[in-house]
């Protein structure tokens, strides 16, 4: 197995400002990505967009080109389209391109997976016509494929507004905002005030987005309550309740909603590593352990971005500059001293960027019926498996995920807990009367993504001898 | 008050390990009389007995464990009447293929070694019956031997109605208490000292030793001779496919066990040994194992090479230097049953080792033969002395 | 419901083939993408329900998108590019396997 000094996987924001980082210290990493081209989800298909005006996606958006031509310039081995699929401790990857699998040793890895959107299970989900809000990102970026009229956005969070503003900017049209942020996240958010004022250049951003809604005239129902999407074979209408009047259920057609409640990490990678993951109540998702470089607790594994907890895009640039100074470091490739000295600039504008945060979580913190559905509603996407039937699993006896899945089958589909791992912690340690921690989360293992049985026999040929197991019988 | 009177009255026993084997005889002992309480360091089921293949198997049986085998399947036929559901176990027949000629004449004369012990649940297949009962199988294989009445079934279904019918018994369950020091209590009983503040100590009658991947452990700690390690078993899942496949596979030259399960998807396992990490808590898959195991599979069944893996898992289990389990009474202390070792095929014996147990704590002669069990086997200071007694 | 802002340019065009019929994309989407925006939404059904599904996330998070292209089941439409001749098809329950 051919052995390389350092690995970074992901080529959003985090991996490319590793890389980078890495390059010019004069060590040429070896960059994998899922996706055929630079950016992560952020700044996704950056250099080919169809939407080359700029006022269009916005100036964070742009921000990225800067850190993708470095990715091209700099000596870094980068390779596109290659899913990892497996990893160990020992730093042993399993790359699939194509249809070949393959293995390669790193003696550093900085994992930059960074997050996909929470899950939001409300009745109705699965239909055809009902998806993330950063699915319509990502049409929008890539292929300049908008939602034709009616469109609903439903949520909370930046990325609501982002979207809508995105689509009238385009020249689409936005039926309704329907925005589930609990009234009182309001007054909570107050007692981070002082946060929010010093991370002004968001809140700037974030009023200048509802003042573009405002101005457009779009529909915009504050206090949702509740939400289904309606329709047989796909959406035909969205339903919701609000607060003021939680016991009419208003309507309106639509034949697409885009659900947003924020990002929360990916922790598929870290998780199968075993690293300890702490839930974050402020975030309320889990986080891997890293210290303040992006060092996990799994030796010669670094952590960058918000794969390791909700930072943004600036911050996951910040950290993943970091993580490759700590990865060098470690590697001797530069002394401590000169760690000391790079970082601590970073350091500084790092807690500038993140200094928003805490008024940010609390201010868009999705309330708990959204987050512990109603009995009916489906949590697992794959195995279809409803609230209701975790809920009478737990009454069973099945204090954590991992029992529950071994019940019912529930994350034990093809997306491997991806779409309803969170959810079905909070139900169970709801019913359960017990933290999140004690809760637990689903154990990982490889493949983080299905690959073939042909591709896992032939990996073989790649891998270290295999110690026979003498044993004649069969096992059970 | 009847607790108060119970106290006196009835013996009390502690079964370390929240596994099947632990659920099986925590539920028939409850059931006798015994105050049960069964400490588990993590949670029931945690490892090999909530993970496996699910196998419910007399097939292939070394001979000391066919007569347990037997009378176990019995119990499954009618699991739900004994422990209030069925676990999932699905009577799809068993069947080990002969890939070659040679393969096949060891089969042969496996059957026939079964019928002289008096068993006839094993019977030989020929490449058109093989064909007719798995027409999915690869060409090139000559027979097989099939045990019809075997099946599969859920494991942790299983392990959780064995957990809640011994509750229903009267046992209690104490999850996320390991043992940390076992003494001798006096006036012959045992006494557990635990990790946990509100358990400092434990008070028994009866010990049970059914710690699976953590036995060996535990018998170093009561000066028990053992030869067993703790293995990661391993197993793989693919995404669901359309129905191909009724019995489970097993191979007659190489580990496999192949089955596709109600949902279509199919898993492939055959006890291949993963990684257990230092702490020991934790299983990991190894890769190169893995690869093995899935290129046996693709030989009987090369269709399936498209398919894709979905998960893989690895339970840690306890493995015996000669493959068959640890079950009986200890020589060196009294009041101490041993029930481990059960080596990858200990699921389908679940449903009957838990009455051997019973029987030995109520000091009586168990009504199967498990002197093939006994622990002294592993122990060269008392060889002599059990064949001077038997003599 | 999805379409494109703009036609995609002529020439920088992929034609492929959907259930036996031809739907233009634009060079360099994704299967998804080039199906959302031909109108279609609805990708598959479920091996557990037969229930209806289209994407979900286009990030390769959900699998939601599973289509069989080019004779393969269950690929993640998000995740594959477009390539001029491709046939994609809707998938209907479990995969089928022929032994």
């Amino acid at each position: 197995m051919k052995t390389i000094p350092l690995a970074i996987i992901g080529a959003g924001p985090a991996g490319m400002a590793a890389a980078r980082t890495a390059a010019r210290h004069g060590l040429r990493p070896v960059v994998f990505d899922e996706q055929p081209a630079p950016g992560g989800q952020i700044y996704r298909a950056l250099e080919s967009t169809p939407l080359r005006d700029p006022e269009l996606l916005g100036q964070d958006y742009w921000h990225g080109r800067s850190l993708i031509e470095a990715l091209r310039r700099e000596p870094v081995d980068y390779r596109p389209g290659h899913m990892v699929w497996q990893l160990t401790r020992a730093g042993e990857i399993g790359v699939l391109a194509g249809d070949t699998a393959a293995l390669i040793r790193a003696e550093r890895v900085v994992l930059a997976t960074g997050a996909q959107e929470r899950p939001f299970p409300v009745p109705g989900w699965t239909l055809p016509g009902v998806m993330g809000a950063g699915a319509a990102q990502v049409l929008l970026k890539t292929s300049g494929v908008v939602a034709r009229a009616p469109m609903i956005l439903a949520g909370s969070g930046p990325l609501l507004y982002l979207v809508a503003v995105q689509y009238l900017r385009a020249g689409a049209s936005v039926a309704a905002i329907l925005e589930t942020t609990p009234q009182e996240n309001r007054r909570l958010a107050l007692a981070h005030i002082g946060g929010a004022i010093r991370g002004w250049r968001y809140l700037r951003k974030g009023a200048g987005l509802l003042r573009e809604l405002k101005r457009a005239g779009v529909r915009h129902e504050r206090h949702v309550v509740a939400l289904r999407a309606e329709g047989e074979e796909a959406l035909t209408g969205v339903g919701w309740r609000t607060a003021e009047r939680p016991d009419d259920w208003q309507h309106c057609e639509a034949t697409t909603l885009l659900l947003h409640h924020g990002v929360v990490p990916n922790v598929q990678m870290t998780r199968a590593l075993g690293g300890e993951h702490d839930w974050s109540e402020q975030q309320l998702c889990w986080r891997p352990r890293r210290d303040a470089f992006g060092r996990s607790d799994i030796e010669n594994f670094f952590i960058a971005g918000d794969g390791g907890g909700i930072g943004g895009a600036r911050a996951a640039q910040l950290q993943g500059e970091l993580a490759a100074l700590a990865a060098l470091e470690s590697l001797g490739h530069i002394d401590g001293p000169t760690l000391a000295r790079e970082a601590a600039p970073v350091r500084r504008k790092l807690d500038a960027e993140l200094v928003v945060r805490p008024f940010l979580d609390a201010l868009y913190r999705p309330g708990d019926s959204w987050r512990r559905p109603d009995d009916e509603v489906v949590v697992c996407r794959c195995e279809e498996i409803s609230a209701g039937e975790i809920r009478r699993v737990a009454r069973l006896g099945c204090a954590g995920p991992n029992q529950m899945k071994s019940f019912t089958r529930c994350g034990m589909g093809p997306c491997q807990g991806r779409l309803c791992g969170l959810t079905v912690s909070e139900i169970l340690a709801a019913e359960n009367g017990q933290s999140l921690e004690q809760t637990g989360y689903y154990r990982l293992r490889p493949p983080f993504k299905p690959i073939t049985l042909g591709q896992l026999a032939s990996a073989a040929g790649d891998a270290p001898g295999a110690p026979a197991w003498n044993e004649t019988e069969t096992a059970s | 008050m009847e607790r108060d009177r119970d106290r006196f009255v009835k013996p009390t026993a502690l079964v370390i390990g929240g596994g099947l084997h632990g659920a099986s005889a925590a539920t028939q002992l409850a059931r006798s009389g015994f105050r049960v309480t069964v400490v588990e360091k993590n949670y029931a089921g945690r490892h090999a007995s909530g993970v496996n293949a699910g196998g419910v198997r007399r097939l292939g049986r070394h001979p000391a464990e066919i007569p347990l085998a037997v009378a176990a399947l019995e119990r499954w036929q009618r699991l739900e009447a004994l422990i209030g559901d069925d676990g999932g176990f699905h009577p799809c027949g068993q069947i080990k293929v002969a890939e070659n000629d040679e393969n096949m004449a060891r089969l042969v004369s496996r059957a026939a070694e079964v019928r002289e012990l008096g068993f006839d649940h094993e019977i030989t297949l020929s490449r058109d019956e093989l064909r007719r009962r798995v027409p999915a199988v690869a060409p090139h294989c000559v027979g097989a031997l099939a045990c019809d009445g075997d099946g599969a079934a859920n494991p942790y279904r299983t392990l959780t109605a064995w957990r809640r019918q011994s509750q229903r018994e009267g046992a209690i369950w104490r999850e996320g208490v390991r043992v940390t020091r076992v003494d001798r209590a006096p006036g012959g009983g045992w006494r557990l000292s635990t990790d946990h503040p509100d358990l400092p100590g434990l008070d028994a009658d009866w010990l049970i030793n059914c710690a699976g991947g953590w036995a060996g452990e535990l018998c170093g700690a009561l000066d028990e001779c053992v030869a067993m390690q703790a293995q990661a078993l391993m197993l793989t899942i693919t995404e669901r496919v359309t129905p191909f496949l009724g019995p489970v596979i097993g191979s007659a030259s190489r580990a496999l066990s192949f089955k596709q399960m109600d949902n279509g998807s199919v898993m492939i396992g055959g006890g291949i040994a993963g990684c257990i990490d230092t702490g020991g808590e934790r299983a990991d898959v190894r890769l190169a194992g893995l690869a093995e195991n899935v290129q046996t599979a693709l030989g009987l069944f090369p269709f399936m090479r498209d398919v894709r893996v979905v998960r893989t898992w690895a339970g840690i289990e306890g493995v015996t230097g000669d493959g068959i389990p640890v079950l009986g009474l200890s020589w060196r202390h009294p009041r101490l049953i041993h029930s481990f070792g059960y080596s990858a095929h200990g699921f389908q014996l679940s449903a009957i080792t838990g009455e051997i147990v019973r029987d030995l704590a109520l000091e009586r002669e168990p009504a199967l033969p498990i002197a093939p069990f006994d622990i002294r086997r592993f122990d060269s200071s008392s060889a002599a002395a059990r064949a001077s007694h038997t003599h | 419901m999805f379409a494109y802002l703009k036609r995609p340019e002529e020439g920088r065009t992929v034609t492929i083939e959907y259930e036996g019929r031809k739907l233009i994309a634009r060079a360099g989407d994704t299967v998804a993408a080039a199906l959302l925006a031909s109108g279609i939404d609805r990708f598959r059904t479920t091996p557990v329900s037969q229930s209806p599904r289209g994407p979900w996330c286009m990030m390769g998070a959900c699998f939601d998108c599973l289509l069989e292209i080019d004779g393969v089941p269950n690929r993640q439409g998000c995740q594959v590019t477009v390539v001029e001749g491709m046939t994609v098809r809707s998938q209907q329950g479990a995969r089928r396997v022929s032994p």
